[in-house]
C-alpha cells in the first residue's frame, strides 16, 4: 500500500532499467512513537484526576455524641489525641477515668491500626447488635499537621470504622500532651 | 540431492494501517486530555489509600498552604455570577473585561480590594510566587466565607437556569467543596476553614489527597 509503483514505465524504447529500489517508507519507528505517546496520554488522563476522601462533620447545632446526652458505653469509645511531630496518644473510655490509660503509639500499620483492630474485635464480642461498633473520637491539637489528620482518617477507612468524629481537644488533654513532650 | 528451495518472502509488514490506527487513537487521547492549569499556590497534598474521585464539575476548591487560602470554582458562568455578587457586597464595580478575565482565571488568592490589580495583570505573571498572598479568612475580615457563600448561590442560580432552559440531564445539587491542604499545614488553619464551611451548614466536603501505596 505504501509502496509506490516504480515499475518500468516504458521509457524511450531503450532498455533503461530503473533501479528497483523500494521507495516504501519504513513506518516502524513512527508507529513506535505513536504508541509511546498513546500510552503516555492514556496513563496521564486517568491518573491525573485528583483523589479525595469524603468527610462529614457532625452538625454544629446538634449535641455531640460524647456529650453524655446519648448513652455511650465507655468500652466502645476510643479517643485519639494527636500531638506534634507524628506523635499520638490513645485511651479508652472517659478521660477522667479511662479504662485503658493514655498510651503512646505511632501512625501506620504497626501502631494505631493494630490497636484499632484489637478494639474492634473486642467490641464485636461484647456487643452483638447491629450498629454498635467502635466509636473513635479524633482530637487533633493545634500543633498537629494536616497530614496526620489525613493519616488517621485513612486508618478509619482501612479498618472500616463506621462511627468516628473529629472533636475539639480539651485543656487537660493538651496538658497531658505537653507533659509527654508532644505539644 | 535436490535442494529444497526456501521461498524468499519479504519479512516486512505493511505498517500503514497500524500507523493509521495508532495516530487516530493518539489524536483521540490528546483531544480528550484536559490540560492542567497552573496553581497559584502549589501544595503537596497528603497521601491516603481512599480513592474516591473528585467531582468534575460543580466544585469549588479551597487550597490551603502556608497559612494562605486560595479559592477556585469551576465553570465560567458560575465564576462570573460569583464575582457579580462580590462586586455588589464590597461595592467594587468591575468592567466587562474584568469579568471575562475573572471567568477564565483558575484560582486566586487576593483580598477583594486587590482583585482589580490581579485581573489587570498578564495571566502568566499572576502566578509568580509572592504576589498572591491569600484570601483573608480570619474572624474580623472573613472574605473566604463570602466567596464560598456567593459561589454556592451562583451555582444554584446557574443550575436553575439550566433546568429552566429545558435541559433534561441537569439536576439540582449543592456546590461541592473540596479542601486541598498542604501536608505540613497546621491543623488550626484547616480547622478554621472547616469552621467557615460548617457555619454555612456545609457539613460534607471532600479532602483532596494523593495516592498512597498499598503497604501503608
Amino acid at each position: 500500500m505504501a509502496e509506490l509503483n516504480t515499475g518500468g514505465d516504458g521509457g524511450k524504447g531503450g532498455k533503461v532499467r530503473s533501479k528497483k529500489s523500494n521507495p516504501g517508507v519504513d513506518l516502524t519507528a513512527m508507529v513506535d512513537l505513536a504508541f509511546l505517546l498513546i500510552t503516555f496520554f492514556m496513563l496521564t488522563t486517568s491518573l491525573s484526576k485528583p483523589q479525595s476522601m469524603n468527610l462529614a462533620m457532625p452538625d454544629k447545632n446538634k449535641e455531640d455524641i460524647d456529650d453524655g446526652t446519648t448513652e455511650v458505653q465507655d468500652d466502645r469509645t476510643i479517643t485519639i489525641l494527636m500531638g506534634k511531630d507524628n506523635t499520638l496518644l490513645w485511651y479508652l473510655g472517659k478521660f477522667d477515668e479511662p479504662l485503658v490509660a493514655p498510651t503512646e503509639t505511632q501512625y501506620g500499620k504497626d501502631g494505631i491500626r493494630q490497636i484499632l483492630l484489637q478494639r474492634i474485635a473486642a467490641v464485636k464480642k461484647l456487643y452483638t447488635k447491629e450498629g454498635e461498633g467502635l466509636i473513635v473520637i479524633i482530637k487533633p491539637s493545634d500543633k498537629t499537621h494536616y497530614k496526620n489528620l489525613i493519616d488517621i482518617l485513612d486508618e478509619m477507612a482501612i479498618t472500616n470504622v463506621q462511627l468516628y468524629a473529629i472533636g475539639d481537644i480539651s485543656k487537660p488533654e493538651v496538658e497531658l500532651l505537653e507533659e509527654k513532650g508532644m505539644y | 540431492m535436490a535442494k529444497v528451495k526456501v521461498s524468499r518472502k519479504s519479512t516486512r509488514i505493511d505498517m500503514t494501517a497500524m500507523c493509521d490506527v495508532s495516530f487516530l487513537l493518539l489524536t483521540f487521547f490528546i483531544l480528550t486530555a484536559t490540560a492542567k492549569m497552573p496553581d497559584p499556590h502549589p501544595v503537596d497534598a497528603p497521601a491516603s489509600t481512599v480513592q474516591t474521585k473528585l467531582p468534575e464539575d460543580n466544585l469549588a476548591t479551597i487550597t490551603v498552604g502556608d497559612n494562605e487560602v486560595f479559592f477556585n470554582v469551576l465553570g465560567r458562568e458560575v465564576r462570573r455570577k460569583t464575582l457579580e455578587r462580590i462586586s455588589e457586597k464590597y461595592n467594587v464595580p468591575f468592567t466587562e473585561e474584568e469579568y471575562t478575565s475573572f471567568s477564565l482565571m483558575e484560582g486566586f488568592g487576593v483580598p477583594v480590594n486587590q482583585l482589580k490589580g490581579l485581573l489587570a495583570m498578564e495571566p502568566a505573571k499572576r502566578n509568580e510566587p509572592g504576589y498572591q498572598k491569600g484570601i483573608p479568612f480570619d474572624t474580623i475580615n472573613d472574605q473566604l466565607s463570602d466567596w464560598i457563600k456567593f459561589s454556592r448561590e451562583a451555582s444554584r442560580e446557574f443550575l436553575n437556569e439550566e433546568i429552566n432552559s429545558g435541559k433534561k440531564d441537569v439536576k439540582y445539587v449543592d456546590l461541592d467543596i473540596a479542601i486541598k491542604g498542604d501536608a505540613d499545614e497546621d491543623y488550626t488553619t484547616i480547622k478554621r476553614v472547616i469552621d467557615i464551611l460548617q457555619d454555612q451548614k456545609k457539613n460534607r466536603f471532600f479532602l483532596v489527597t494523593g495516592l498512597r501505596d498499598e503497604d501503608f
